[in-house]
Order: C-alpha cells, then sequence, then structure tokens
C-alpha cells in the first residue's frame, strides 16, 4: 500500500485534509491542557527550595521548547519552499510564525514573573534571556518582513532568507547555559542525562508540552487554509467551495 | 545537478557558512560574553577589577552576617578554591541561602572587600519536594560521617 504524500502538497488537497485533522488536534490540546495544569497545580509537589513558584515551570519550559522548535520548523518549510518553489511550504512557513511568536513571548514573560521572586529580578542580559529575545525579534522581523511585501512569491523568499539566518540563533539558545556562565540554571531535562527533577513534575512538564504540541498544530493547520484561500482565491477550485457556501 | 538541487546546495552552503561565521564570531567575544566572574578569576586578576562587575559563586557557609540596625549584609562568594569577602546593603532575594549560588555585581574596594550593589540568586537545575531534598541531606551526611571514620 502506497500513499501519494506528494498530493497533499497541492494547496487543495492540503486544504481539505487541513480542515479534517484540525479538530482532533484541537481536542487533543484540550485535553492535554486541562490535564497537565490538573497535574502541575494539584498533583506536582513543592519544591524543596522554590516553594509553590516553581509551579510556573509548568508553561515556561514548554512555551520555551516550543519557541525553539517551532523556529526550526518555520526555518525548514522556508527553507524547502525558497529551493524547490514549493508554495505550500512556504504558506506553512508563514503560517507557523505568529504561534512561535506567541510562545517566545510567553517563554520571556512567564521567566520575568519566575525571576523576580526567585533570583531577585525581572531581567539580566545574560546569554539564556538575550538569545532568547533576539529570538522573539526574529520571528517578529519575519512576520513584518513578509507582511511589508506585496507579492506573497518575493515575501516568501526574503522571509526565508530571515528565517535560515536565524537559525543560528537556535544552537546559541540551547547551549547557552553550557557555553558561557548565566544567571539561569541549566537543563533540568536533556537528552544525555536523567531529568533532574521529581517524577511527578516531569510528567507534568511533559503532558504540557504535548498539549502545546496540539495546539500549535491545530492553530498552525487552520491558520494554513486561512493563507491557503487568501493565496488561491483566484482559482477555480476556491470559488467552488464559496459556490457551495463550505468556507469556514 | 538539476537547478532546484543546485538551488538547495547554495542555500545549505550559505547556512553553513554563516553558522561557521557565527562560531567564529562568538568564539571572539566569549570573554564579553561573561556574566560573571568566579573568585578564582578575581583572584588572578582576570576580571575588571576598578569597574563594575558580577562575580558568582556559593555562599560560604557560616559566613552570612547582619547587620542589627540596617539591612547590611556581609557574607563571603566562594567556588571552593577561592573566597571573596562581599558586602551589601538591601533587600536579598528569598533564595539566598549558605551554600545555594549567588551572583553580586559591585566593585572591588581598596581593603579587597567587594562592594555589592545587586545581588542575585542563582539557583540549581533540581526541582524535588522538599522530602527527597532531606533524605539526600541525610544520605550525604551519612556518607560524610562514614568517611570521616
Amino acid at each position: 500500500m502506497s500513499i501519494n504524500w506528494f498530493k497533499y502538497s497541492s494547496p487543495a488537497s492540503f486544504y481539505s485534509l487541513a480542515g479534517k485533522i484540525t479538530p482532533i488536534f484541537a481536542f487533543a490540546a484540550v485535553i492535554l491542557l486541562v490535564a497537565g495544569l490538573y497535574i502541575g497545580f494539584f498533583v506536582a509537589p513543592t519544591d524543596f527550595q522554590q516553594g509553590e513558584a516553581y509551579r510556573i515551570i509548568f508553561i515556561h519550559v514548554p512555551a520555551a521548547w516550543m519557541s525553539m522548535f517551532l523556529y526550526v520548523v518555520m526555518a525548514f518549510w522556508a527553507g524547502i519552499g525558497l529551493a524547490f518553489n514549493t508554495r505550500l511550504s512556504s504558506m506553512f512557513a508563514t503560517a507557523i510564525a505568529p504561534t512561535g511568536a506567541m510562545f517566545t513571548f510567553i517563554a520571556l514573560w512567564t521567566g520575568a514573573l519566575w525571576g523576580k521572586p526567585m533570583w531577585g529580578t525581572w531581567w539580566v542580559w545574560d546569554a539564556r534571556l538575550t538569545s532568547e529575545l533576539i529570538l522573539l525579534f526574529l520571528y517578529i522581523g519575519f512576520m513584518s518582513l513578509q507582511a511589508a511585501i506585496d507579492d506573497p512569491r518575493r515575501a516568501d523568499k526574503a522571509g526565508a532568507i530571515i528565517a535560515l539566518v536565524g537559525v543560528v540563533n537556535i544552537p546559541i539558545i540551547y547551549f547557552s547555559v553550557q557555553w558561557w556562565n548565566t544567571l539561569h540554571q541549566g537543563a533540568s531535562v536533556s537528552v544525555n542525562q536523567a531529568p533532574s527533577m521529581a517524577t511527578t513534575m516531569l510528567v507534568g512538564m511533559l503532558v504540557m508540552v504535548f498539549a502545546s504540541w496540539m495546539y500549535s498544530i491545530a492553530v498552525i493547520l487552520k491558520r494554513t487554509r486561512v493563507i491557503i484561500l487568501e493565496r488561491e482565491s483566484h482559482t477555480a477550485w476556491v470559488a467552488e467551495l464559496q459556490k457551495k457556501g463550505t468556507v469556514q | 545537478m538539476k537547478p532546484r538541487h543546485k538551488k538547495l546546495v547554495i542555500i545549505a552552503s550559505a547556512v553553513t557558512a554563516l553558522g561557521v561565521a557565527s562560531i567564529l564570531v562568538l568564539n571572539a567575544f566569549q570573554s564579553n560574553l561573561v556574566f560573571f566572574f568566579s573568585p578564582s578569576q578575581v583572584v588572578a586578576k582576570e576580571a575588571p577589577i576598578g569597574k563594575s562587575f558580577r562575580i558568582g559563586g556559593l555562599v560560604a557557609e557560616g559566613s552570612v552576617q547582619r547587620d542589627d540596625r540596617s539591612t547590611t549584609v556581609r557574607f563571603a562568594v566562594t567556588d571552593t578554591a577561592q573566597t571573596i569577602p562581599v558586602v551589601y546593603t538591601g533587600i536579598l532575594p528569598d533564595l539566598f541561602k549558605e551554600g545555594k549560588g549567588v551572583v553580586a555585581q559591585g566593585k572591588i574596594s581598596a581593603n579587597g572587600i567587594f562592594e555589592a550593589d545587586e545581588v542575585l540568586a542563582k539557583h540549581d537545575e533540581n526541582y524535588m519536594p522538599p522530602e527527597a531534598a532531606e533524605a539526600l541531606e541525610q544520605a550525604a551526611k551519612a556518607q560524610k560521617a562514614s568517611l570521616v571514620q
């Protein structure tokens, strides 16, 4: 059995596929979010040094991970669009940017709220915080550049270049706490060592990470559909949809 | 090579070149990206002595002396090899504790005391319930005791 995956690189067939699967991800996001917050606030124990304040970790870490991960995905699809001139890849990259920017903002904001009571400051210019702030500027730069160029194909290309250039910032954010001494502590969860968190805390955090994934997929698919409609509004299949009144 | 493959190769090499360039730049700026200096670096005169800078390390055990009538606190920052005395007037963060991480900004005075105008707590990446922390502490004490014997 073979599925012709390339079929879905056509905006028209992707549009209908995305429409079908978006509710599944949205539903999973809600369930996981409720479960994750419940574990985070009611099941996970108090921390030995930070007391109850550490619970912001259940928002902060998933948001920070997503901010980096979504950037890599965005740059990947923008790069594919640039190299192969595939329209859908570029639309997908455009659809990812606002969600990535939102998670970056949440990571910075919750970090500030956490930093004040624990470290004693809202903000310091250490390598981790500064590189995460640069990530926010990269997202904003990507979005505003694309918005500033009227021709969507040219906007895609210009955006792709910003996105690809900005990729160097991702390893800098991730490894900043190892490469330089920073006020931000090292990673509690990483690939090459056992997590330095109590199990319930870790479970709650990972559930929240999956919730963020599901949310991102749902929102990005939805946004991609809107972009497809906008850009393909001159085509016969969109006209057909409008006639049927099924454009949601 | 098809034109689109050529394009991909060009993009990939441009990103790689950019990566290498940033590694070189970051390496060149290495010393400026340091958020704080350790007491050993201060003793070795690697820190910008005379200017304001940050020192980081652990608050030395038994070093914290609070003034009864003001918010002035004296403590020492150590990296276990070297120790620098610090004086600070102001409110300390909640996590400020002997044996825990601290980052202080200020200047070294003529008598070798670090006069801080900002003290931040640096906590580690461990998260656990208090009971677990206590059990770990007990185990560490027991191990120390058995080493002494």
